[in-house]
C-alpha cells in the first residue's frame, strides 16, 4: 500500500530521474562508457606525483599493460599531487564515504591510516603458500614499516613496499680532487668527513664561503635526515608500536650535537636551515661538495651533474645505516570482497621481480626484492651504473623510519626541535628535551 | 447594495492576500538561487565550524563527545598559535602599509605623462596576474643562498652570502617582501582608476596658486584617495591573513615555525594532524580577529572619509 507521501515521493523520482540520470551521466562519462562493457570491476588508484612528466607515462603503461593482461579489471589512475596532497585527498575521500581503492601514500602513514581506520590488515587475503611466498619475498626491513599489532598484540601487514628509498651520500669527484682528497674515496666515518670538511670549504680572500663541504637538508623533514645520524650514533627513536618515542637519550642529544657542530663548531656547512627542494641545486652549482638526500635522486643526479660524481652510504660512527623511506602500496576498507581481489592482484602485478627491477631503474628508487636485482636488465644496468648498488648494499644497514601514532604531528615536534637547534635558538638538549615532552603529550592517548 | 459591500471586500482581502502571498513566492524564489549558494558555502560552513570547536576529534570508531572549552583552553596553552599569531601580526603591520605606499608611489608614477607608460604600468601589474605558487617558486631560487639573484646583487658590493629563508631573523621578512611585491600591483590598478577620475582643474589651480606638488598631494590629492584607501586597507587586511601559498612553498612554516601565519597552521593542524576539533577553534579565533579589525574599520575610519 502506498501513502500519499509515497506517491509524490515516486513522482518525483519520476520527474527528476531523467534529470537526475542526466546529470550523474555528465559527471562520470568516463565511468559510464567504460559500464558498457558491464560487470568490470573498476579501481580508483590514487598515485602521488603531479600530472605530466615521465613519472606518469610510466604508470599509465604499467597500468595499460595489465588491463590488457587482465581483462574484467580497470585501474583508474589518479595523480594526487605530492606525498602529503596525496594522503589529504584520500582521507578526504574517506571520510566522504568514497575512499580509493589502492593508494600509493607514505609508509609512516600508516598509524595515522589505521587509526582513523581507513584501512584493513592484508594478511587474511593472503590465502595461498605462493601468497604468502609474495609478501615474504620483500627486504625485511622494508616490511617493518608494513607491520604493527595496531591495537591488538598479534602483527599483520598493512601495506606493501613499492617505492622505496635511503639516504645516501653524493659527492662531487672534481671538488675532492681539487682539495687534494682521493677523488674515488668519500669520508667514511663522522670523524673522516668532519676531517675531509676542513679541506673542502673553500674561502675567498675576503673570507667568504664560495664552497662548502656538505650540506645536510633540514626542511622538509628533518627528522628523516636525523635519523641517518641517530642509526649511525646505535640508537633508534621510536618503538615498533608506535607509541613510545626517545627522542631524549643521550645518544640522541649526541647526534644532533654533531650536525649542529658542523655548521657552527666546524663550519663546514652553510649556517641555518638548508632547503630540501634546492639542495641538489646547490650540489649541481658546486657550492656544496657533499650532500645528502634520497637514493630517490640518482636519476635526477645522474642526468643533471656537469661533473664526475659518487654515491656513498652514509658514514658510520658507533654504528652505521640509514632510515628507509618512500611510499607503500595501501588497500582501503570498505570494498567488496571481488574489489579487494582485484587489488590485491594489481598490486602483485606491479611488485614482480622485472617490474620492480623495471621501476627502479626508471626512477632511481630501490628496487624492493633481492630476486629484482637477479634480473637481467638490472643486472645490465648496475653493470653500466655502479652506483645504483650503494643504495641496494645500504639495505644491511638500514633501519625502519620513525613512525608513530599522530605520526604528522610527532614528527613536527621533532622537526620544530631540529631547526631550533640549528638556527641556535636552543641547545640541541633543550631542543630535543622540548620535542620529547611534547610527543608524550600527543601519545598518552595511544598508550 | 448595502448588503454586497461585506462580500465585495472579502473578495478584495482575499485577492490582495494572494498577491501578496504570490508576491512573497516570487520574491523568494528569486533570491533562492543566492541564498542557497550563501547558506551551503559560508553560513552552514559557519555555524558547523563554531559548534564543531566544542566538540573532542572523531577518530576512527571513536565519535565526537561534547568537551565544552577544552579546545579553547588548549590553544592558549599552545606555543605554536601564539607564535603564529605573532607572526601573523608583525606580517600584517608590515604588509599593509608597504603594499599601500607603493602602490600610492607607483600609481601617481605611472600616472603622470612619462615615456613607456603602457609598459611600465604592465611591468607593475605582471606579478598580480602569475599565480602564488609560481611566484614562491620562483622566489625561493632568489632566496637561495650563494647563486640566488639576491646574494648575487649582494656580491657585487662586497656582502656575504645570507642564509635568507633558513634564518629565523630573515625568513619572515622575506616572506614579507614577496607579498608585497605581488599585492602592490593590484591595489595600483585601483589608485590609477581613482587618480584618472579626479577632475584636472583642481591640479590647475593649485598651480596657480603656487602649491608645491607635495603639498597638492597631501591637502588634495590624498584626502581625495581616501575611499579608494579604505578599500584598499580592507582588502590589504584580509589578503594578509588569507595568502598562505607562499609559506607552504618556501618555508612549511619553519624554520622553528617562525614563518609560521594563523591560517597555515590551521591548515597544518585540519589536514596535516586530521585534528577537526582543533582546527575549527583556531578558525574561530581568526574569524574574531577579523571580524574586530573589520568592524573597527568601518565605524572608526568611515566616518573620517570624504566621499565626493
Amino acid at each position: 500500500m502506498q501513502g500519499p507521501e509515497q506517491l509524490a515521493v515516486s513522482a518525483a523520482i519520476k520527474w527528476l530521474g531523467p534529470i537526475v540520470g542526466v546529470v550523474m551521466a555528465a559527471l562520470t562519462s568516463g565511468a559510464m562508457t567504460c559500464g558498457a562493457m558491464a560487470k568490470d570491476t573498476e579501481l580508483d588508484f590514487y598515485y602521488p606525483i603531479s600530472v605530466g612528466g615521465p613519472i606518469p607515462k610510466i604508470i599509465d603503461g604499467y597500468v595499460a599493460d595489465f588491463e590488457k593482461e587482465n581483462p574484467g579489471i580497470t585501474i583508474k589512475a589518479i595523480y594526487a599531487g605530492t606525498y602529503e596532497d596525496t594522503l589529504v585527498k584520500a582521507l578526504t575521500a574517506f571520510k566522504s564515504g568514497e575512499p580509493p581503492d589502492i593508494a600509493v601514500l607514505l609508509t609512516t602513514d600508516m598509524f595515522t591510516l589505521i587509526d582513523e581506520d581507513a584501512i584493513a590488515p592484508l594478511d587474511e587475503l593472503l590465502k595461498t603458500d605462493a601468497d604468502k611466498a609474495w609478501a615474504g619475498s620483500f627486504y625485511p626491513v622494508f616490511m617493518e614499516n608494513s607491520r604493527t599489532g595496531g591495537k591488538t598484540s598479534d602483527v599483520k601487514i598493512w601495506s606493501i613496499p613499492f617505492q622505496r628509498s635511503t639516504i645516501v651520500m653524493y659527492w662531487n669527484k672534481d671538488a675532492f680532487r681539487a682539495a687534494g682528497l682521493d677523488p674515488d674515496k668519500a669520508p667514511d666515518t663522522w670523524d673522516e668527513l668532519v676531517a675531509d670538511g676542513g679541506k673542502l670549504t673553500k674561502r675567498d680572500t675576503a673570507g667568504n664561503i664560495s664552497q662548502w663541504a656538505i650540506e645536510i637538508p633540514s626542511t622538509s623533514a628533518p627528522h628523516w635526515l636525523l635519523q641517518g645520524l641517530t642509526i649511525a650514533n646505535n640508537t633508534r627513536l621510536v618503538n615498533q608500536a608506535g607509541t613510545e618515542t626517545y627522542f631524549d637519550k643521550p645518544a640522541v642529544i649526541q647526534a644532533l650535537q654533531f650536525w649542529v657542530d658542523l655548521s657552527r663548531m666546524d663550519k663546514i656547512e652553510p649556517p641555518g636551515t638548508i632547503e630540501w627542494g634546492t639542495t641538489p641545486k646547490d650540489f649541481f652549482e658546486r657550492k656544496t661538495a657533499i650532500m645528502w638526500t634520497s637514493t630517490g635522486n640518482l636519476t635526477n643526479v645522474r642526468s643533471n651533474a656537469g661533473f664526475p660524481f659518487g654515491v656513498a652510504m652514509l658514514p658510520a660512527h658507533v654504528g652505521r645505516g640509514s632510515p628507509t623511506g618512500g611510499g607503500n602500496f595501501y588497500l582501503f576498507k570498505k570494498m567488496t570482497d571481488e574489489k579487494r581481489e582485484a587489488a590485491l592482484k594489481f598490486v602483485k602485478w606491479m611488485t614482480t621481480p622485472e617490474r620492480a627491477a623495471d621501476w627502479g631503474i626508471a626512477t632511481g628508487y630501490i628496487a624492493v626484492r633481492p630476486d629484482a636485482w637477479e634480473t637481467p636488465t638490472m643486472k645490465k644496468y648496475v653493470a653500466d651504473f655502479p652506483a645504483a648498488l650503494v643504495a641496494r648494499d645500504e639495505l644491511k644497514y638500514a633501519v625502519a623510519e620513525l613512525s608513530t601514532h599522530d605520526n604528522e604531528r610527532v614528527t613536527k615536534a621533532l622537526d620544530d626541535g631540529i631547526q631550533a637547534a640549528l638556527i641556535g635558538t636552543k641547545t640541541p638538549e633543550q631542543a630535543m628535551r622540548d620535542a620529547q615532552r611534547t610527543a608524550v603529550r600527543i601519545l598518552r592517548l595511544y598508550q | 447594495m448595502c448588503a454586497s459591500q461585506p462580500i465585495a471586500r472579502e473578495l478584495t482581502d482575499a485577492a490582495v492576500a494572494s498577491i501578496r502571498l504570490a508576491a512573497h513566492i516570487h520574491g523568494w524564489l528569486l533570491l533562492l538561487p543566492a541564498a542557497v549558494l550563501l547558506v551551503v558555502f559560508t553560513h552552514y560552513p559557519a555555524v558547523a565550524t563554531i559548534i564543531d570547536s566544542f566538540f573532542s576529534t572523531p577518530k576512527g570508531s571513536r565519535s565526537a563527545v561534547f568537551i565544552g572549552l577544552d579546545n579553547y583552553q588548549a590553544m592558549l596553552d599552545d606555543p605554536v598559535f601564539w607564535r603564529a599569531l605573532g607572526n601573523n601580526i608583525v606580517y600584517a603591520a608590515s604588509v599593509i602599509p608597504l603594499t599601500i605606499a607603493l602602490a600610492l608611489a607607483m600609481a601617481v608614477w605611472v600616472n603622470g605623462k612619462i615615456a613607456g607608460r603602457p609598459l611600465l604600468r604592465l611591468s607593475f601589474f605582471t606579478p598580480t596576474v602569475l599565480p602564488m605558487i609560481a611566484v614562491a617558486n620562483i622566489w625561493l631560487f632568489f632566496y637561495s643562498p650563494g647563486y640566488g639573484l639576491l646574494d648575487q646583487v649582494l656580491g657585487l658590493f662586497g656582502i656575504a652570502t645570507h642564509n635568507w629563508l633558513g634564518n629565523e631573523h630573515t625568513a619572515l621578512a622575506c616572506l614579507i617582501a614577496v607579498a608585497v611585491w605581488k599585492d602592490a600591483g593590484f591595489f595600483m590598478i585601483f589608485y590609477l582608476a581613482a587618480l584618472q577620475q579626479m577632475s584636472p582643474r583642481l591640479a590647475e589651480a593649485a598651480a596657480l596658486e603656487g602649491a608645491s606638488r607635495w603639498y597638492f598631494f597631501r591637502r588634495v590629492t590624498f584626502p581625495l584617495l581616501m575611499p579608494t584607501t579604505l578599500f584598499v586597507l580592507i582588502n590589504a587586511i584580509i589578503n594578509s591573513f588569507r595568502l598562505v601559498d607562499h609559506i607552504v612553498v618556501m618555508t612549511q612554516g619553519g624554520p622553528d615555525n617562525s614563518t609560521a601565519l594563523l591560517l597555515f597552521y590551521i591548515y597544518e593542524v585540519g589536514f596535516k594532524f586530521w585534528d577537526t576539533a582543533y582546527a575549527p577553534t583556531l578558525t574561530v579565533a581568526l574569524l574574531t580577529l577579523l571580524a574586530i579589525l573589520a568592524l573597527g574599520q568601518f565605524l572608526i575610519l568611515d566616518r573620517r572619509i570624504h566621499y565626493q
